[in-house]
């Protein structure tokens, strides 16, 4: 479904991925780990079109069709979803007006008809409760006055909202307390279905025992370096990432509460 | 700049949709201002003699006073003797006329612009008073509004019809020594609303004021006065747009409210004046003074203001509040783009006890142009227990536009309390790319943050108007992103 080649990219002229090779099939979850600064982060951006990066060489196909020549907007309503590690706010436009015009939006692309308040109520009350997140939080501006926790059970409340082909989770696990860990999971669970691909991307192996990934991939300075199956995430645990000849500036990947 | 700020410019390149030009029999005064040409004025409208007097001592009191220019402003000196100070469509005679006699060519002029003024297709209960160029052409809703006791009709009426009102109100609140352009307007106001509501009485509608500049080479100059009578509620907005033209035109208007005891009144203003093109060619030059008496005992006077039109806008809706807990408020949201220029804010002046202001201001600048806030809170010595509250916040939009913020605070009662709160922000690339990221446009996306900005003002609306604010907004900002 996702096909990533000997992808490079670039931020302010500084090289952050340096020829990522990466397959995924519909259905699979595939984990990125790695050490702060490995390019993890850089990767979920990229394939969600954001701006500021630069990418130079290599290709990216969802579906077989090219992705990077698509608009932010058009890779969203083809289906890519990001959940933002950071999310930012934005004052005075209500989460539900903000939910509201993103499904629309996509439903639009879709050539189906707009949902209605009403409906959209329905469907919003029910994906919140999901999510461990008062009703109450629709009428809020997005993101606005959030914790950690919230914001981060607001995208994945999102997520389930808009049902995506592709849903990348940015250090979707970080800043979560256990409970907030186990919604969140749970949220991530229910999203795993035969035609979506999850790609999450992780610095603790903590998240991978809620969500357990067909594959884990190790990125190191903008590459893959190893890659295998949820046993390596394990390994990694134990051994850091050291034993990959990494340097990381937290001493171990083992989960840190 | 970045890309997403360069996108957001892109989008905000707006398109003027009230830029036609009705064709129009007129009589048009020849460009000039003297004695004569106000005498002429006064003359075509059937004024009283106290009338013409009080022009003419305006106009050689204005003849002394200096054009203001401490304002955050830069402008050509406006030539007052290459304006036209009179244009009306042609009529029989100068006297309201019914409905079926206005010249068909001006009720399609309002149908284009969303105020049909017809009976079967008029504004549901809102009544209208459509002002064209120099002259009133027609005032809706007068009778069920005259069976409540409310008068709604155009000034030059209340100056023939209620002579006792308006010579006890007119000019209280907004003397013709206040400033040079409410000067100017004493002297050669052409027209207006003018709005009595008697004595308990809630107005049983919206009541409300479409200006329209039409002719080239004149100048508007609309003078309203509203007065509320104990215990009496009245809601009034205004709209107004303009064709586009090369030139700058002047539009120096005036408007006083007041409010008795317990008496209560909102104004809403929705402007729309032609700005100017996206090289600063042209656009109206907005010079008006707005102010408001709170006389009597609790009264309360709030206005709220949505400015997206106009080359300059210098205007500054204010309340005096001397009534023993009277309440002022002003909620605005200006948004300038392009080269438009900007130097708007309130005045709030508490002299009786335990009177409370409050204050919300949403400056929004694009393209290279220039907003400012401006606002003075003061307390006089007898203002025991007056309080003020003040929230000014301004929104960029790419990184070529510039906003100020200038707040005076003088107090001369140690137990006054004032609250000053001010934030400056940008529609951040990190919100666009959220939005996008959500499958939503560009455009969409510029339009929903700056909406969710002025949230705290749209809410202050009349509900009919909150929306058409909130697309009024979004047409404004059409081309700040691509």
């Amino acid at each position: 479904m996702l096909s990533i080649k000997n992808l490079h990219a670039s931020v302010e002229g500084k090289e952050i991925l340096k020829g990522i090779n990466l397959e995924i099939k519909a259905g699979e979850v595939h984990a990125i780990m790695g050490p702060n600064g490995s390019g993890k982060s850089t990767l979920a951006q990229v394939l969600a079109g954001n701006d500021a990066f630069e990418v130079t060489s290599g290709s990216v196909t969802m579906h077989g069709e090219d992705l990077l020549e698509k608009a932010t907007e058009e890779r969203a309503r083809d289906g890519v979803f990001l959940a933002f590690q950071y999310p930012v706010e934005i004052p005075g436009v209500s989460n539900l007006q903000f939910m509201r015009t993103s499904v629309n939006a996509m439903r639009h692309h879709r050539g189906e008809s707009e949902m209605n308040a009403a409906e959209f109520m329905k469907m919003a009350r029910e994906i919140s409760k999901q999510v461990d997140l008062d009703p109450a939080f629709l009428k809020r501006g997005v993101n606005e006055g959030f914790s950690g926790g919230e914001k981060k059970r607001n995208e994945i409340m999102q997520a389930l909202m808009l049902q995506p082909k592709l849903a990348i989770l940015d250090e979707t696990d970080s800043g979560l307390d256990i409970d907030a860990l186990k919604v969140v999971s749970d949220g991530v669970n229910a999203l795993r279905a035969e035609d979506r691909a999850i790609l999450m991307v992780t610095h603790y192996q903590r998240l991978l025992d809620h969500i357990v990934p067909d594959f884990v991939h190790v990125l190191a300075e903008g590459k893959i370096v190893k890659s295998g199956g949820r046993e390596l995430a394990l390994e990694l645990e134990e051994r850091g990432y050291a034993w990959l000849g990494i340097k990381d500036d937290e001493t171990a990947a083992s989960s840190a509460n | 700049m970045t890309t997403a700020n360069k996108e957001v410019n892109e989008l905000i390149k707006r398109e003027y949709e009230h830029g036609f030009v009705t064709d129009i029999e007129v009589d048009t005064f020849e460009p000039g201002l003297n004695e004569d040409v106000i005498t002429r004025l006064s003359e075509i409208k059937k004024e009283p003699q106290f009338m013409l007097e009080w022009r003419l001592k305006a106009y050689r009191r204005w003849l002394e006073m200096e054009e203001p220019d401490w304002a955050h402003l830069g402008y050509e000196r406006i030539d007052y003797n290459d304006i036209s100070y009179y244009s009306a469509p042609k009529r029989k005679e100068d006297m309201p006329q019914s409905l079926d006699e206005v010249d068909p060519e001006l009720l399609r002029t309002y149908e284009r612009l969303g105020i049909p003024l017809h009976e079967h297709a008029k504004l549901a209960g809102v009544a209208v008073d459509a002002v064209f160029d120099s002259v009133s052409v027609a005032t809706t809703f007068k009778e069920p509004l005259a069976k409540a006791g409310v008068i709604f009709c155009s000034i030059s009426e209340a100056v023939r019809d209620y002579p006792e009102l308006v010579q006890k109100y007119l000019g209280t609140v907004v003397p013709h020594t206040d400033n040079f352009f409410a000067g100017l307007n004493a002297a050669v106001f052409s027209d207006g609303t003018f709005v009595y509501v008697p004595k308990g009485v809630r107005c049983p509608m919206e009541l409300s004021t479409y200006f329209r500049i039409n002719a080239a080479n004149t100048g508007q100059f609309e003078r309203t006065l509203i007065i509320a009578d104990e215990g009496s509620y009245v809601s009034y907005l205004e709209g107004c747009t303009a064709p586009m033209r090369d030139e700058n035109q002047l539009h120096a208007a005036v408007v006083e409210l007041i409010a008795l005891d317990d008496a209560e009144i909102k104004y809403s203003t929705v402007q729309n004046w032609y700005p100017g093109d996206e090289n600063g060619k042209g656009g109206i030059y907005n010079f008006v003074t707005k102010r408001a008496a709170c006389i009597g005992k609790n009264s309360k006077v709030s206005w709220t203001q949505v400015e997206t039109g106009s080359a300059i806008t210098w205007k500054y809706p204010s309340c005096i509040l001397r009534g023993e807990g009277s309440v002022g408020e002003f909620y605005s949201v200006a948004l300038t783009h392009n080269y438009q220029q900007a130097d708007t804010g309130t005045k709030m002046i508490h002299l009786g006890k335990n009177t409370t202001s409050t204050i919300i201001s949403k400056g929004i600048s694009a393209g290279k142009s220039s907003n400012v806030y401006r606002g003075l809170v003061k307390f006089g010595p007898r203002a025991e227990g007056a309080r003020n509250f003040t929230e000014c916040d301004s929104l960029l939009i790419g990184d070529q536009c510039g906003a100020h913020t200038f707040p005076y605070i003088e107090s001369l009662n140690k137990s006054a309390i004032v609250e000053h709160e001010a934030t400056t922000s940008k529609v951040s690339d990190e919100q666009m790319f959220l939005c996008r990221q959500r499958g939503i446009d560009m455009e969409r996306a510029v339009s929903m943050i700056v909406n969710g900005f002025c949230k705290d003002v749209f809410k202050e609306l009349p509900m009919e108007f909150a929306v058409e604010a909130g697309k009024l907004l979004e047409v404004s900002l059409e081309g700040s992103v691509g």
